[in-house]
C-alpha cells in the first residue's frame, strides 16, 4: 500500500519544484512519514455530543484514499461536526463528547498516545468563511512550517511558491507575495487559505462549505482546484449545494438530524436514492 | 514541547494568581497592623470619638472626623458630577452628531487622566479664590473647592460608562417611546434613563468609590484639620490626607501613629471593597440580562 | 402656551444646560491649561531642567523628579507590561470557566477599584519593609506596578476577546500548538489594543503620588539615582511639594512642574487615542 501511493505520488507530481520540495523535506522524519502512511480515513459507530445534546448518532463511514467525499444535510444537521471529527477541532468547543473509533489510517485520533497538534499537520482544514492571518500572504502560507519548526528560508520559499502554485493563486500574487493577506478579495483569501493548508503536506483535506461565501466564478476555480487536489489528498467537503456536490465529489453522504442516513456513490445518491429522506433532500422538498 | 506547554501556562497562571496575592497581601497588611491597633486602642473609642488626634500629645482615635471630611468631598464631588455627567451621557447618546462625540470623547478621557496633583494646585489656586470673591468667609483651605474639582474630574467616569448603557438600550424601545409621540427628552427621561438604570447605578458607585479614594486634590486644597462637620466652608482632613500628612513626615515603625494610617486605611479599604462588589454584581446581573 | 410650546421649550432649555454640561469640563480643562501656562510658563527654562531641588525657589529645577520619573516608569514597565499581559492571558485564552476564573474576576476588579493611597500602605509593608528592598525606586516601582497591573490586565484581555475565534481556529487546523497560536496569531492581532492599554497605564502611574509618598519617596533629593535600590522623588511629588510651600514663588515652580507633567499625561493620553482609532480602522477581519 505504501509504495504503491508513492509511486502514485510521483507520477502526479509533474512539477519540479514539488520533487525538490519532498527531498528536501526527507530529514524531518515525521514529516514525510506520516503523511505517506496516513491515507485511508473512516469512522465506527461515532457519537458526539454538546453537553447534553446527542448531535451525530453511531455514524460509520469508511472513505478511500484520494477520493472526494461530500456531506450534505440540512443545516444543523451535524455535518460540520461530522468533519471536525477528524481534526479533532471539537475538542476546542467546552463539553464536547466523542464516543466511537475514528480511524486515520487504522489508528485511532482519539488516542491518549495521538498528538493533536502532529494529527492537525496530517488533517489540513478550510473553513467556510476565509481566514487569512492578517499577516502577508507569504507568511500565511509559511506558517504552517513554521509552527513545525521549519525555518530555513530556501525551504519555505520553495514552499510557498509550490503551495500557491498547487492552489492556483500563484500567478495572482507572485508579485505581492508581502502585501497583507486581507487586501485579497473572498475567492483568492480562500485560495490562500488552501495553500496554506497544504503546504504543510497533509493527507487529508477538510472543506467546511469553503465556497459558500464566494461568488460563482471564485468558487468555480474553487471546484477545479478540488478535482486537481484530489490527485494528491483524501478530501471531504460540507457543501449546500447539490451541484456542486454532484460536480466534484466521488461518494457522497447525506446527513439528517443526526444520523448519517445514507452513504453511496455521489451519482447513486443523486440518481437512485435509497432512504426516503435523501430522496426529499436531493429533491429539493426540504433544506 | 509539551513540557514547555506546561511550563508556559504555570508561568501564565503566576501572573494572574498575582492578583489574588495582591488582594491577599493588602487584607493582611491592613488586618495585620489594625489588629495591632485595635489591641492598644478600643475599637468603641476608634468608632465613636469625634476627635483624632494621634500626632498631639491630648491623643484621641477617633476615625469620625476624618470620614466626615472624606464623605464631605465625595458628597459634593458626586452633587456636581452626577447631574453633570448624566446629562453629557444622554446628550452625546441621543442628541450630539458622530464628529461631536468622536472629538469630545477623548478630550474628556484626559479630564480623567490629568495628574491629581494638578488638580489639587487647580483648586487651591483658582476654584478656592474664585469663591470666595462670593463667599469672603471662605477658609484658604476648604472642602467645597476640592470637592467641586473632584467632580469635574470624575465626570468622565459616569459619562462614560452611563453612555454605554445608553447605548445598549434596545433601539425598538426608543423607536416605541417615538411611536406614541414622546419627544427626545421624555424618551431620554422616561425610557432610557429607567432602561439603562443598572449601568448609570454601576458608575455612580464607581464614582463614588474613586472620590472616597481621592488623595491628592484634598490633601493640597482641603487642609489637614481633622474636624467633625459638615460646614464645606472650614479646613477639613480626609482619611487619605491624614495617610499622606504621617506618611510625609517621619513617624517611626511600629509606633501607634504608624499604626493609626493602617486602621485609618482599612476604614477607607472596606467601604471601598464594598461599593465596588455592590457595582461588580449590578453590572453582572445587567451583562446577563443583555446576554 | 399650549402642550407642544412646553415640550419644545423643555426640549430646547434641556439642550442648553446639556451643551453646558458638556462643556464645562473643557472648560476647566481650559482655564487649567491657561492659569497653568500663566503661572508657569516663564520658569520652563534650561535651568529648571538641570537643577536641583534648592531653598531657594529661583534656583530650584526638576532635575532630580524628572530622572526619578524615569527610573520609576522604566522599571514600573518591566514588571507591570509581562506579568499584566501574561494574566491577562491566561484569564482569556487558558482559565477553564468555573469558580477560580468568576474568583480572578471579581478580584481584579476589586483591584482596580481599590484607592491608590492602599497600595501604598501594600507597598510600605511588603516591599519596604517585609522584603527588605527599602524605600528605594525597587519597591516605589512594586508598587505602582501592581497599582496599574488591573489596567493591563482588562486592556488585555478585551483586546484579546476581540480577536476573532476563526483565527485561532485556522491556526489550530495547522497544528499549531496554543502558545504557538497566541503567542504568533493572537497577541499580533491584539497588539494594538494592549499598547493602547499600556500607555494609558503608564500615563497614571506618571501620575501617581499618594502611594509613593506612603512608600518612602522623598521630597528633597539632592542626587540622581544610580540604581534601582537607591531613594528618589518623582514629578508629581517635587509638585505637591512646592504646592504645599508658604512662600508664593515655589507655586510659580509647582506651575512649571506641572506644565511639564500636563504635557507628558496629554502626550501619552492622545497617543493611546490615536493608535487605537488607528487599530480599529485597521483591523476588519
Ligand atoms: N459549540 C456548540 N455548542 C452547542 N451546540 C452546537 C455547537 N456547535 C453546533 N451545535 C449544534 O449541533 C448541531 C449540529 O451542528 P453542526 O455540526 O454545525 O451542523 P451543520 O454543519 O450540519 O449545520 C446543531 O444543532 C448545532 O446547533
Ligand atoms: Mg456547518
Amino acid at each position: 500500500m505504501e509504495t504503491i501511493r508513492i509511486e502514485k505520488k510521483m507520477k502526479t507530481n509533474t512539477e519540479k519544484q514539488h520533487e525538490i520540495v519532498s527531498a528536501e523535506f526527507m530529514p524531518d522524519e515525521n514529516f514525510s512519514t506520516k503523511r505517506k502512511v496516513m491515507n485511508k480515513i473512516e469512522t465506527k459507530n461515532v457519537h458526539c455530543w454538546y453537553g447534553d445534546f446527542h448531535v451525530l448518532r453511531d455514524v460509520t463511514i469508511a472513505i478511500e484514499p484520494n477520493t472526494v467525499t461530500a456531506l450534505i444535510g440540512p443545516s444543523g444537521c451535524g455535518k460540520s461536526t461530522y468533519l471536525r471529527a477528524f481534526n479533532r477541532m471539537n475538542d476546542l468547543i467546552d463539553g464536547f463528547k466523542l464516543e466511537g473509533d475514528v480511524l486515520i489510517d487504522g489508528k485511532n485520533i482519539y488516542d491518549k498516545q495521538m498528538h493533536v497538534n502532529e494529527l492537525r499537520k496530517n488533517v489540513g482544514m478550510v473553513f467556510q468563511k476565509p481566514n487569512p492571518f492578517p499577516k502577508s500572504i507569504y507568511e500565511n502560507v509559511a506558517y504552517g512550517l513554521r509552527v513545525n519548526g521549519i525555518n530555513d528560508k530556501k525551504v519555505i520559499d520553495e514552499t510557498v511558491e509550490r503551495s500557491l502554485k498547487q492552489a492556483a493563486l500563484w500567478n495572482e500574487v507572485k508579485d505581492n507575495l508581502h502585501k497583507n493577506a486581507l487586501g485579497l478579495s473572498g475567492g483568492q483569501q480562500q485560495r490562500l487559505c488552501i495553500a496554506r493548508a497544504i503546504a504543510i503536506q497533509p493527507s487529508v483535506i477538510l472543506m467546511d462549505e469553503a465556497t459558500s461565501a464566494l461568488d460563482p466564478i471564485s468558487t468555480g476555480k474553487i471546484e477545479d482546484l478540488i478535482a486537481e487536489l484530489k490527485k494528491d489528498y483524501t478530501i471531504m467537503i460540507v457543501t449546500h449545494n447539490m451541484q456542486q456536490a454532484v460536480r466534484v465529489s466521488d461518494k457522497t453522504a447525506f446527513f439528517f438530524l443526526g444520523d448519517m442516513v445514507e452513504y453511496n456513490n455521489t451519482k447513486e445518491i443523486f440518481n437512485n436514492p435509497q432512504q426516503e429522506h435523501t430522496r426529499n433532500y436531493v429533491g429539493g422538498r426540504f433544506g | 514541547m509539551n513540557t514547555k506547554e506546561k511550563i508556559i501556562e504555570w508561568l501564565l497562571f503566576a501572573c494572574a494568581a498575582l492578583c489574588v496575592l495582591t488582594t491577599l497581601g493588602i487584607i493582611a497588611v491592613l488586618a495585620i497592623q489594625s489588629v495591632q491597633f485595635f489591641s492598644e486602642v478600643p475599637l468603641k473609642d476608634f468608632l465613636t470619638d469625634t476627635q483624632w488626634t494621634p500626632l498631639f500629645a491630648d491623643k484621641h482615635f477617633g476615625i469620625l472626623p476624618l470620614l466626615s471630611g472624606t464623605f464631605l468631598t465625595t458628597i459634593i464631588a458626586i452633587t456636581i458630577a452626577l447631574p453633570i455627567g448624566l446629562t453629557t451621557a444622554i446628550y452625546l447618546s441621543e442628541y450630539a452628531s458622530k464628529t461631536f462625540r468622536s472629538t469630545v470623547k477623548p478630550v474628556l478621557e484626559i479630564l480623567a487622566a490629568i495628574p491629581t496633583v494638578v488638580y489639587g494646585y487647580f483648586a487651591l489656586t483658582v476654584v478656592t479664590p474664585f469663591l470666595q470673591i462670593f463667599f469672603p468667609s471662605l477658609s484658604g483651605f476648604n472642602a467645597i473647592s476640592p470637592g467641586i474639582v473632584m467632580g469635574l474630574m470624575i465626570v468622565p467616569l459616569i459619562s462614560s460608562l452611563s453612555e454605554d448603557a445608553l447605548y445598549a438600550v434596545p433601539k425598538s424601545l426608543r423607536e416605541g417611546a417615538y411611536a406614541l409621540g414622546s419627544s427626545k427628552l421624555q424618551t431620554a427621561f422616561r425610557v432610557l434613563i429607567p432602561a439603562a438604570s443598572s449601568g448609570i447605578i454601576v458608575s455612580i458607585i464607581l464614582a463614588v468609590s474613586r472620590a472616597l479614594g481621592e488623595t491628592m486634590i484634598v490633601a493640597i486644597a482641603a487642609g489637614q484639620q481633622p474636624r467633625l462637620t459638615l460646614d464645606p466652608r472650614v479646613p477639613i482632613e480626609t482619611v487619605t490626607t491624614y495617610i499622606v500628612q504621617v506618611s510625609g513626615g517621619d513617624v517611626p515603625h511600629g509606633s501607634l501613629e504608624y499604626k493609626t494610617i493602617f486602621s485609618a486605611g482599612l476604614s477607607l479599604f472596606v467601604i471601598t471593597l464594598i461599593l465596588n462588589n455592590i457595582s461588580f454584581f449590578v453590572k453582572k446581573k445587567y451583562r446577563e440580562q443583555y446576554e | 402656551m399650549n402642550n407642544e410650546d412646553i415640550k419644545t421649550l423643555k426640549n430646547n432649555s434641556f439642550k442648553v444646560w446639556a451643551v453646558f454640561a458638556t462643556s464645562i469640563g473643557l472648560v476647566m480643562l481650559g482655564i487649567l491649561l491657561v492659569k497653568i501656562g500663566m503661572d508657569g510658563m516663564h520658569r520652563i527654562s534650561m535651568q529648571f531642567f538641570t537643577s536641583l531641588p534648592s531653598r531657594r525657589a529661583e534656583e530650584a529645577g526638576i532635575f532630580t523628579a524628572w530622572v526619578g520619573t524615569l527610573w520609576i516608569m522604566g522599571t514600573t514597565a518591566l514588571i507591570a507590561i509581562p506579568v499584566g499581559i501574561g494574566a491577562g492571558i491566561y484569564l482569556e485564552e487558558y482559565s477553564k470557566k468555573g469558580w477560580w476564573s468568576s474568583f480572578l474576576e471579581i478580584n481584579i476588579s476589586n483591584l482596580a477599584g481599590v484607592p491608590s493611597i492602599i497600595y501604598g500602605l501594600l507597598g510600605l509593608e511588603v516591599f519596604v519593609r517585609l522584603l527588605h528592598m527599602g524605600e528605594s525606586i525597587l519597591a516605589g516601582s512594586f508598587t505602582l506596578a501592581l497599582l496599574i497591573l488591573p489596567i493591563v490586565i482588562v486592556s488585555t484581555r478585551e483586546s484579546i476577546k476581540a480577536v476573532p475565534k476563526t483565527l485561532r481556529e485556522a491556526s489550530y487546523a495547522l497544528g499549531a500548538s496554543k502558545w504557538q497560536t497566541v503567542w504568533m496569531q493572537v497577541l499580533p492581532a491584539a497588539a494594538g489594543g494592549v499598547m493602547t492599554g499600556i500607555i494609558l497605564a503608564l500615563s497614571r502611574a506618571i501620575g501617581e503620588t499618594a502611594p509613593l509618598i506612603v512608600v518612602g519617596a522623598l521630597t528633597y533629593v539632592p542626587f540622581t539615582p544610580k540604581s534601582v535600590f537607591d531613594s528618589f522623588t518623582v514629578l508629581p511629588i517635587q509638585i505637591f511639594n512646592w504646592v504645599s510651600r508658604p512662600q508664593a514663588e515655589f507655586l510659580v515652580n509647582a506651575a512649571a512642574g506641572i506644565i511639564v507633567l500636563v504635557a507628558i499625561t496629554i502626550v501619552m493620553n492622545g497617543s493611546a487615542v490615536l493608535l487605537r482609532n488607528r487599530w480599529q480602522k485597521n483591523v476588519k477581519w
